[in-house]
Order: C-alpha cells, then structure tokens, then sequence
C-alpha cells in the first residue's frame, strides 16, 4: 500500500511537470488554432465546478453547512474578495453553523 | 546581478499573500490526506513535487481508490491541462534566448496563482522574480500540508469539519470572479455543477470514480463550449 502511494505520487508529479514543462521549452509560437485555444480557456472552469459540487455538500458534518459555506462562498468571490478571505470565511461559516445547529 | 536580487526580492513579497492562501488550504489538504489514509511522509512529497491543488485532491480519492495508474495519469493531465495554456502563455513573456535551466525551473512553479501574478509583471519576465514567489510559496504549501496532516488528529471535530470547505473556498475564489464578466462562463459553471450532481446521484453513472467524472466532464463540456462559444482574441 505504502509503496504503491509513492508510485502513485510518482505517475502524478511526472505528468504534471511534463504539462508544464513541455510547452515552456518546446513550444516557441503562440497557439494559433482557435478551438485548442478555447477549449483550454474553459478547462479550468469546468473541472473546479466539478470538483465543487455536489462534492462541498459532503465534505463537512451536515449538508446544510456545506451549503451555507457553498452560498457564502461564492457571494463573497462574486464580490472579487481573495482567495484567502473566501476560504477561511466559508470555513468560518461551516463553524458557527455546525455551532448552531445540532449535528 | 544586482538586477536579479532586486527582481528576486519583488517575488518575495509579492509571494507572501499567496504563500499565506497556500498554507489555509494546504492545511485541510494535510487533513484530507491522512483521511484517505495517505501518510504524513507521502502527503508532504506530494505537495512537494506536484504543488497543485485541485490535481492533488482529485488524487487523494483515486489512491484511497486503488485505481490503475493509468487512471491518476489521465486524471493529472485533464485537471492540470490549464498549466499547458499557462505555460504558453508564460513562454512569451521570458526573453527570446532564455536559458533551457530557466525555464525547466519556472516550469516548476507553474500554479494559478503563481502564473497571474508572473505575467501581470510590466515588460518581459524575470525568471528570478518568480524564483522569489516559488520561494515563498512551496514553503507554506508544503509546510501546511505538514501541519494538517501531523494536527488532524488533535483538532477537535467541528473544527475539521470546518476546514475541509477551505479548499472549495479557493476554489470558488477562482471560478466566480472571471464570471460576473462573462454569461458564458457563469453558465459553463452552472452545467458543469449540474451535470456533476447528475453523475452523483443517477445509477450506473454514480459507479464512476470521481477521477474519471471529472476527466468525461471537462472533456465534453469543455468541448461542446469550445466549439459553440469560440474564445475571441485577447488584448494579447
């Protein structure tokens, strides 16, 4: 099990450097091709949605803090606030809620 | 030489805000580790060698898993495929004859956040600028993950509870911004979340491991968007 984590870590850092390395070194000219632009433009954005939800609903003591943190969340990174300040209010959010409410 | 060390002192302190936001959520990242029974010893290399956070996360429920390699490989390189636009994008701003060891280094230090601050910089990039961010923020990223993962245990229960929304925070610190701008984009992240909660609660598509949901997902939504809504030419 132990060993098979580092391969694991081994696989993952491999393929993340190469991404990263690869157009770095090789690749001189801008990316012309319209569709690889966009396609790469919207990446991101749909793999961290995917990531957040329905994941966040779960990822605390009750599904109602996930939400409350979910909502706050994201008024607060409508409202452009930092990285920082939106993790640790959402996590703030999940305290005082799991506080309030019975779990 | 001089000119290095002052560049090198800008990233510095331009370093602290991120390598502070590394060390909130790499902390629960710590936390989550031990959770998906990876050691504290594996979780610190991991943050190390990667330093990445939503490919790591993704990678904590393929170990726990025991999916194939080929599995996290695949995974890796959709959820981490923006660096490659990053990285694009980050080769023209160095200089035109920039040392191959400049850039194997830079590559490195390839993260959202260390990427948008690097190429707001005026003019080209010095490479010993983002030699001072990456030095500032592997720090906290991997120093965090160590205290997660060594303090999980002790924090009380509520407290966890709590700290393992700070990665969906940051994650929704990046997302939402760039969608007040654009329609567009605020109704990819809506399919997108919509589609996930399909995946999660519809039967047969529930059996997919969440490493492969996330790599069929972006692929077709990313895809479709791509070609329906074509990205116009940036200010360049």
């Amino acid at each position: 099990m132990e060993r098979n984590v580092y391969l694991y870590i081994l696989v993952m850092a491999g393929v993340t450097y190469l991404i990263r390395m690869l157009p770095l070194t090789l690749i001189r000219k801008e990316i012309k091709n319209p569709w690889v632009r966009s396609f790469l433009y919207y990446v991101p954005y749909v793999t961290l949605s995917v990531m957040i939800f329905p994941a966040i609903l779960t990822a605390t003591a009750s599904i109602w803090s996930g939400a409350a943190a979910l909502v706050v969340g994201s008024i607060l990174a409508y409202c452009k606030k930092s990285l920082f300040q939106v993790s640790i209010v959402s996590c703030a959010v999940v305290f005082c809620m799991e506080w309030i409410l019975p779990v | 030489m001089n000119q290095r060390i002052r560049q090198f002192r800008y990233g510095l302190k331009d370093g602290v805000p991120i390598g502070l936001g590394y060390l909130a959520v790499s902390f629960s990242f710590g936390i989550m580790a031990r959770k998906a029974g990876v050691s504290t010893l594996a979780a610190v290399i991991m943050s190390l060698t990667n330093l990445t956070s939503a490919g790591q996360f993704a990678a904590l429920g393929i170990i726990e898993a025991g999916a194939p390699f080929v599995e996290m490989a695949a995974a890796q390189l959709i959820i981490n495929l923006r660096y490659c636009l990053m990285s694009c994008s980050l080769s023209q701003k160095l200089e035109k004859g920039m040392p191959f060891l400049h850039r194997f280094m830079v590559s490195y230090g390839v993260t959202d956040e260390i990427f948008g601050v690097s190429v707001c910089r005026e003019g080209s990039l010095s490479p010993f600028y983002t030699y001072g961010l990456i030095c500032v923020a592997v720090p906290g990223w991997t120093f965090g993950t160590f205290l997660g993962a060594v303090s999980g245990d002790l924090l009380p229960a509520r407290l966890l509870s709590a700290l393992g929304v700070a990665l969906y925070g940051m994650f929704l610190a990046v997302v939402i911004p760039p969608a007040r701008e654009s329609r567009i984009l605020a109704g990819i992240i809506l399919v997108s979340m919509g589609a996930s909660f399909v995946f999660s609660v519809v039967p047969l598509l529930k059996d997919i491991s969440s490493g492969f949901r996330i790599i069929i997902l972006t692929v077709l939504i990313a895809g479709v968007a791509a070609s329906l809504f074509p990205v116009k030419e940036e200010k360049g």
